[in-house]
Parts: structure tokens; sequence; C-alpha cells
């Protein structure tokens, strides 16, 4: 058991129930404001997108984007996307911060044992293996998926710069391989966050409210 | 009382408090969210969202430096060019009656498309990257802004260029350190061939510098000005800097 007793409730727990600390007030406020802001980016992302909606699987005809009301609003998804990339950025800077100076990141961050332990996350999810997960704060799997949304992130702000002043940033561009390939791989992690976002939504509904309710009160009860 | 009962006491109360705490941030947030969408619109944007846009350019503007370039490219990486705009174009260009006009300077000058192609030209191949998303690669000839700026010079201190066809049909503004960028070309010639109606004949600019937009085409009037032009684009939404 790497989750520690609850420091705020001395002697109020006994064998059958008791109230655990899971989420730092600080890491709970950086993901409910994420949630809006990153959706707000790839909403005005689809705004922008619509200008020119070439994108392999992703090509959409113009007839859709009309009956979907999201056609000519090019500069209102631009003047979104430069107005919340500053929430968005801050907001994610402040995380890893937090994450690294707290030690948070010891819990998050994957290590050798990880990916073994994520392949039987998902034997265990996809109900071929039968003993119980690791009784951790975070799972290999966990700690695999929140380290990569974080290090996409990091790549959405770069490609992102690299894309917005692809001049005064020319060697942002040229290490992404060109403009049209640093707005491809820009296009593809908001296609890796909408993946993570059902992924992770269905597992908090199959985890269950007191795992819910852990990221909103910052408890989980234990029995 | 048992021990538990404390524990759901305590539960119940860190569950009020974390919901209606969530509830009181999500209103706060939707309400802030409204409110910038609700703005008076200043060019067909909300005024916090325009605010904004013009932070974003002051930043940019202490960023940009003139010595940083758009890379350049080579012949065999020329794109098929993409004509998308024909706002001020005309099909029957005739270009022994069309002038260049300069305003703003020590005395107004007009100059035919032979004076102006008797200015030192230059080439170059570069990307024109075009606000929708798509880019080509295009090679230029033409002579540089702040060349035909130097011979013609303002008559006082400015701080933007101003370009419009003729007519006014369509203009642009651009910030001084943008127009005197060494990549800002007055261009007669697109990948080795006279400019056509769609791309601007008889004069475009070529400002690698800037979104498509501001690459003006079939250039009538250049004007030197202290204050802010106007921009077609930017009356409709779009952010007036448009710099890369």
């Amino acid at each position: 058991m790497t989750a520690g007793f609850s420091t705020r409730l001395p002697g109020k727990w006994n064998r059958d129930m008791r109230l655990v600390k899971k989420h730092p007030l600080a890491i709970r406020w950086f993901h409910w404001i994420n949630f809006p802001l990153l959706f707000l980016m790839i909403w005005s992302g689809i705004l922008i997108y619509w200008a020119w909606p070439k994108y392999g699987f992703f090509a959409i005809e113009q007839t859709t984007w009309k009956k979907l009301g999201v056609n000519n609003r090019l500069a209102e998804g631009m003047a979104l996307h430069f107005f919340f990339m500053w929430f968005f950025a801050v907001n994610g800077v402040l995380y890893v911060l937090y994450t690294w100076i707290s030690g948070e990141w010891r819990e998050l961050v994957p290590n050798r044992h990880s990916l073994r332990e994520a392949w039987q996350v998902v034997l265990h999810d996809l109900r071929i293996r039968k003993e119980p997960l690791p009784p951790r704060k975070f799972n290999g799997a966990q700690q695999i998926a929140y380290t990569s949304v974080v290090l996409m992130g990091v790549g959405s702000l770069l490609t992102g710069l690299a894309i917005y002043k692809p001049v005064q940033f020319a060697w942002l561009v040229s290490l992404f391989g060109g403009y049209q390939t640093a707005r491809l791989i820009h296009f593809w992690l908001t296609v890796g966050y909408v993946l993570f976002f059902f992924v992770h939504v269905a597992q908090v509904v199959k985890a269950g409210w007191n795992n819910f309710r852990a990221m909103v009160i910052g408890y989980e009860v234990h029995k | 009382m048992t021990e538990e009962d404390d524990v759901q006491r305590e539960l119940r109360r860190l569950t009020r408090r974390g919901f209606i705490t969530g509830a009181v941030a999500a209103a706060a947030a939707y309400g802030g969210y409204r409110w910038v969408r609700s703005g008076q619109r200043v060019g067909g944007l909300e005024w916090p969202l325009r605010r904004v846009l013009q932070l974003n350019e002051s930043l940019a503007e202490a960023y940009f430096d003139p010595k940083r370039l758009s890379p350049n490219f080579r012949p065999s990486d020329i794109t098929r060019p993409r004509a998308n705009g024909h706002i001020g174009l005309v099909a029957d260009v005739r270009p022994e009656e069309w002038r260049l006009n300069i305003e703003g300077g020590v005395a107004p000058v007009s100059l035919t498309i032979d004076d102006v192609r008797s200015l030192p030209a230059y080439e170059m191949i570069t990307e024109l990257r075009c606000i929708e998303g798509w880019s080509t690669i295009v090679k230029w000839k033409g002579t540089r802004l702040v060349d035909l700026m130097e011979k013609f010079p303002p008559a006082d201190r400015i701080d933007y260029v101003s370009m419009e066809t003729p007519g006014r049909a369509y203009f642009v503004g651009l910030d001084l350190a943008s127009a005197v960028h060494p990549q800002t070309l007055l261009a007669w010639e697109m990948n080795g061939q006279p400019l056509n109606w769609h791309h601007g004949a008889p004069l475009r600019l070529a400002i690698p510098v800037k979104y498509g937009i501001k690459n003006i085409k079939r250039i009538g009037t250049i004007r030197y000005t202290n204050v802010r032009p106007a921009d077609f684009w930017a009356q409709q939404g779009y952010d007036w800097y448009a710099g890369h």
C-alpha cells in the first residue's frame, strides 16, 4: 500500500471503513481546469480544421460540416485557439511543476515494471485475466497513459508553436520535419486526446463512484 | 455513536464541500466564457478575444527578429501553385495602364511596371502558408519592399505600411518590421513565369513572414502611415498581425 493514511482524520477510522487521502488539492484543480480547456482547444481546433479538412480518414466533406453547423468559423476558431492556448499551456506547465516538486511524479512516471503490469491490466479489463489489479494508486497502465498524455501535451505546445510562428521558430519547424508535418502531428495528437478521453471515461465509469469522487474531494473510502 | 458514523459524517461533509466547490467553479467558468463571447465586437470579434490577439501581437513583435528568415527551398521542392482569392483582381490585365502609386512619401510617386522591374531583383523559394492550413512552395522574383522604401522614403517617421488593389476592393495593413523584412518582395514573377491575373499581375506582395492573406495581389497603392491601417480580413474577425 503506497496510498497514505488520512492525515486529517486521526483516529476516525476503524477496521471496517476509513477515508484515505488520494489526490492532492492542486492535482484536482489542474485536472478539472484542464478538462474544459482541452475541450475548448479541440473545439476551436475543429473550427480551424474546417478550412482545410484534408487529413486522410478525417477528410470531411463540406456538406457534412454544414449539417453540423461548424462551417465558415475559421476566424472565430483561431481567436478562441489563441486565447485559450495560454490557459491550457499555463495550467499544464503548473501541473508538471507541481508533480515534479511535490514528488507526485514518483507515482505517475512508469518504471521498469509498468509495461508488464499494463499488459496484465489490459488482460484484466478484457476479462481474460482473473487476478485483481495491483492495489496501488496508479497501476502500470495508468502510469503509461497519464505520462503519455502529458508528453503529448508537450508535443502539442511545441508543434503548436512551430505552426503558429513558423519563421521565428523555423528551427522547431525543421525539427518536426517541416510546416505541414508539424501541423499533421499537431492534428494527430488531438486525435490521441480524444481516444484518451473515451478510454479514460470508460475506465472511470468502470472503477465506480468511490474512485470518481476521490478526484473531486481528494479522499477515497477504503473498506 | 460509532467510529463508522464519524467516518460517514466526515465523508458526507467532504463530498458536499467538494461538489459544491466544483459546481461553483463550473458556473464561474461558464459565466466567464459567456462574458467573453458576449463582448462587443471589434472587427467581427468579441473584444476580449481581439484584445488577446493584440497581446499576442505585442509578444510576437517583441520576439520578431529580421535576421530570422523563412526557410529557403530547392527548385525541386516547388509545388503546384494555388490561387485562393480573387477579390480586387481583374482578368483583363493591362500592364501598360497599371501604375504603382506611393502615398505618404515626400512627394506622390507613380511608377510603371517597367520602373518597378528596373529596381534590384531578388529570387527566393519560400513557403506560402495560407491561413486555411494549406501551403505551397513558390519561387518568387521581385524587388525588396525595403529597397523601394529607401528609394522613395516616407515623409515622416512611420509605424505601418498599407497596400491596396486599384479601387481598394482588397487591402492589407503591415507592421513596419514585417514590411522592411529582407524577404518581403514586390514580385512580378512566380515560378519563373510572369504573374498571371489569378496570382496578382502585374505586381503582388510576397511576404513569407505573414499568412497568405497579407500577400496582396495586384497592388495599386502603397501608403506609408503612422496610423494602424485597416485590413480586409482583420475586419472579418481575423488577427490583424497574422505574422509568422
